[in-house]
């Protein structure tokens, strides 16, 4: 089995706006990208299990012309705000990079 | 009106970011009618806005400046100069006109230029406020006439309506305070007629500059050809390529939703996109929409001042400490609270200030969605960061803090412990002043201008 790390061109995440915190998971191309859909385990419940949030709290989004999945989080503290560990939210992408994708 | 083309030039994704001077002329050769450049965003957290300084030096920002204006005065092209100084509010234009006009002199440039503000008065939002033109986006703060004047400054973000406005009145470089990235690129070719779904899709390619190339490598321009139904967009650096995936997927950088971008004047919608390679480095696009909006919007920013910070780093390597962490800082964090009402009694409550210790090697990248709950690690990084309303009390309690944690006791060990290994002498660091977003409305204005006063001036 492979990790979403081995399989992903690209994991990464970032402010969207001071708010909000936003998560790219980009494959090279459409075969990996498809493979990856099919399994179905990049989903809005895993996603809000990661992050132990509600699941209506997640938009996650299939970004089929980029061979991408987005989701996107209301930061747990606002940018820069007394206890945010992250200003940039540049580092939340991290549990995404080993999770095993079953069927690879 | 159908035009035929219209050409832009991006400077870079941010003025004071950079970009090669070679770029820039590649560009300057496909003849652009225009070129813009943005100088901030809210990127660099509230310190900005909060304390009128910019992210960037004056010379990184008067280095970018000064060859965009010297290659659009020699194009005789427009120059937008959007988010002056990373903020855009009264300081951030303030500092960018300082260093403009400085170049100006310097270069013995001869042009009509246009500011404009972007800062909000006070008695302007409140008045707003109570007729209930501010409205919440989500999420959003508590935001009453408190917060208006708690507030170090807010800032309303223009749309493209005020370019186009000092343009019409002969401005031949135009500085902005906060401004939309893409609506310094959206207001030309719209109104030469180019439809507004691809104009604002290239204009949000073009607002990061290089940055929907393949392999970035550095901050760098970026060219777009508006044309009919479509744009074409190409790195102006030789080494990088736009490739369809690379281009599609710059509309999921910064934005919570890749589809739809919301602008003061209407709704991005990207959904229906299509990219194609036109050679291995320049892309079409094609198909974008744009929806108007029914009600006119302004987005705002606002930033308050916390208080003052003090912050002491240290690590924790002794096993035993470790195996106990959280138990032995609770009670080291009760004892730090004890001790500060001891010497503070009631006149610093617990409400006046705030302890926060933060833990690398468990969760201080994550905090409360680190999803790896046990610690694994040999040793481990504290924070202790207090804040409070002066630097004095701030550093005070820094102190306090140090000390309690330095010597906090664990059972397996009787007599004195050190178990805090501090990184310097003195082991406190005074942060200075700390700010937090405190605005994430719209406010409906009654047209796109009322916010967004232009002062001429003839620079010779």
């Amino acid at each position: 089995m492979k990790t979403i790390g081995e399989l992903a061109k690209l994991v990464r995440s970032k402010n969207a706006g001071p708010f909000v915190m936003t998560i790219d998971i980009m494959f090279a191309d459409s075969e990996t990208y498809e493979l990856v859909k099919k399994t179905g385990v990049l989903n809005r419940r895993m996603v809000s299990e990661i992050y132990q949030m509600s699941e209506n709290q997640v938009q996650f989004f299939e970004v089929d012309n980029c061979y991408a999945f987005k989701i996107s989080i209301p930061r747990p503290y606002f940018q820069g705000d007394i206890r945010d560990s992250d200003s940039h939210a540049g580092q939340q992408y991290a549990p995404f990079v080993n999770l095993l994708v079953p069927g690879t | 009106m159908v035009a035929a083309e219209v050409r832009i030039l991006a400077g870079s994704g941010v003025c004071g970011a950079g970009f090669r001077a070679e770029s820039l002329e590649e560009g300057i050769g496909k003849k652009p009618h225009f070129i813009g450049c943005d100088g901030g965003s809210t990127d660099p957290g509230p310190y900005p806005l909060g304390s009128g300084e910019t992210a960037f030096g004056r010379s990184s920002i008067k280095r970018d400046m000064r060859l965009m204006l010297l290659a659009a005065q020699k194009e005789k092209i427009p120059l937008l100069l959007g988010t002056a100084g990373t903020s855009g509010g009264h300081p951030h234009v303030a500092a960018a006109k300082e260093i403009l006009l400085e170049i100006a002199e310097e270069e013995g440039l001869k042009f009509s230029l246009a500011v404009i503000h972007a800062e909000q008065d006070k008695n302007f939002l409140k008045k707003c406020f109570k007729q209930g033109r501010i409205k919440p986006l989500d999420p959003a703060p508590m935001f009453d006439e408190e917060t208006i004047d708690k507030a170090e400054r807010i800032v309303g973000m223009m749309g493209e309506e005020p370019f186009l406005k000092a343009l019409d009145n002969g401005a031949e470089v135009v500085l902005t305070g906060r401004s939309s990235d893409c609506a310094i690129y959206a207001g030309i070719p719209v109104r030469e007629g180019i439809p507004a779904g691809i104009a604002w899709h290239a204009a949000k390619i073009l607002e990061c500059g290089a940055a929907s190339v393949e392999q970035r490598k550095t901050a760098d321009s970026l060219f777009a050809t508006c044309r009919g139904d479509h744009f074409d967009v190409e790195p102006l650096d030789q080494d990088l390529r736009c490739t369809p995936q690379s281009v599609a997927s710059h509309s999921l950088y910064e934005n919570a939703d890749p589809f739809r971008l919301v602008e003061s004047s209407g709704t991005m919608d990207l959904s229906t996109s299509v990219y194609e390679a036109l050679n291995d480095r320049c892309v079409r696009v094609s198909k974008s929409r744009f929806e108007p909006a029914t009600k006119y919007t302004v987005k705002l920013e606002g930033a308050e001042k916390v208080g003052y910070q003090t912050i002491v780093i240290g690590g924790v390597r002794d096993p035993y400490i470790l195996r106990q962490l959280d138990s032995w800082l609770e009670t080291g964090e009760a004892n730090i609270h004890m001790r500060i009402a001891d010497i503070y009694g009631d006149t610093i409550t617990r409400n006046d200030y705030a302890l926060n210790i933060r833990i690398y090697g468990k969760n201080g990248v994550m905090g409360p969605l680190e999803p790896q709950k046990e610690l694994t690690s040999h040793e481990v990084c504290l924070i202790l960061e207090a804040t409070a309303s002066t630097q004095e009390i701030a550093t005070s309690i820094a102190t306090i803090a140090r000390h309690k944690i330095l010597h906090e006791p664990i059972p397996e060990w009787s007599g004195l412990i050190t178990g805090l290994a501090c990184t310097y002498s003195p082991a406190h660091i005074e942060r200075g002043a700390v700010y937090r977003f405190n605005v994430n409305h719209v406010l409906e204005p009654m047209d796109p201008y009322e916010m967004f006063p232009i002062e001429y001036m003839n620079v010779n």
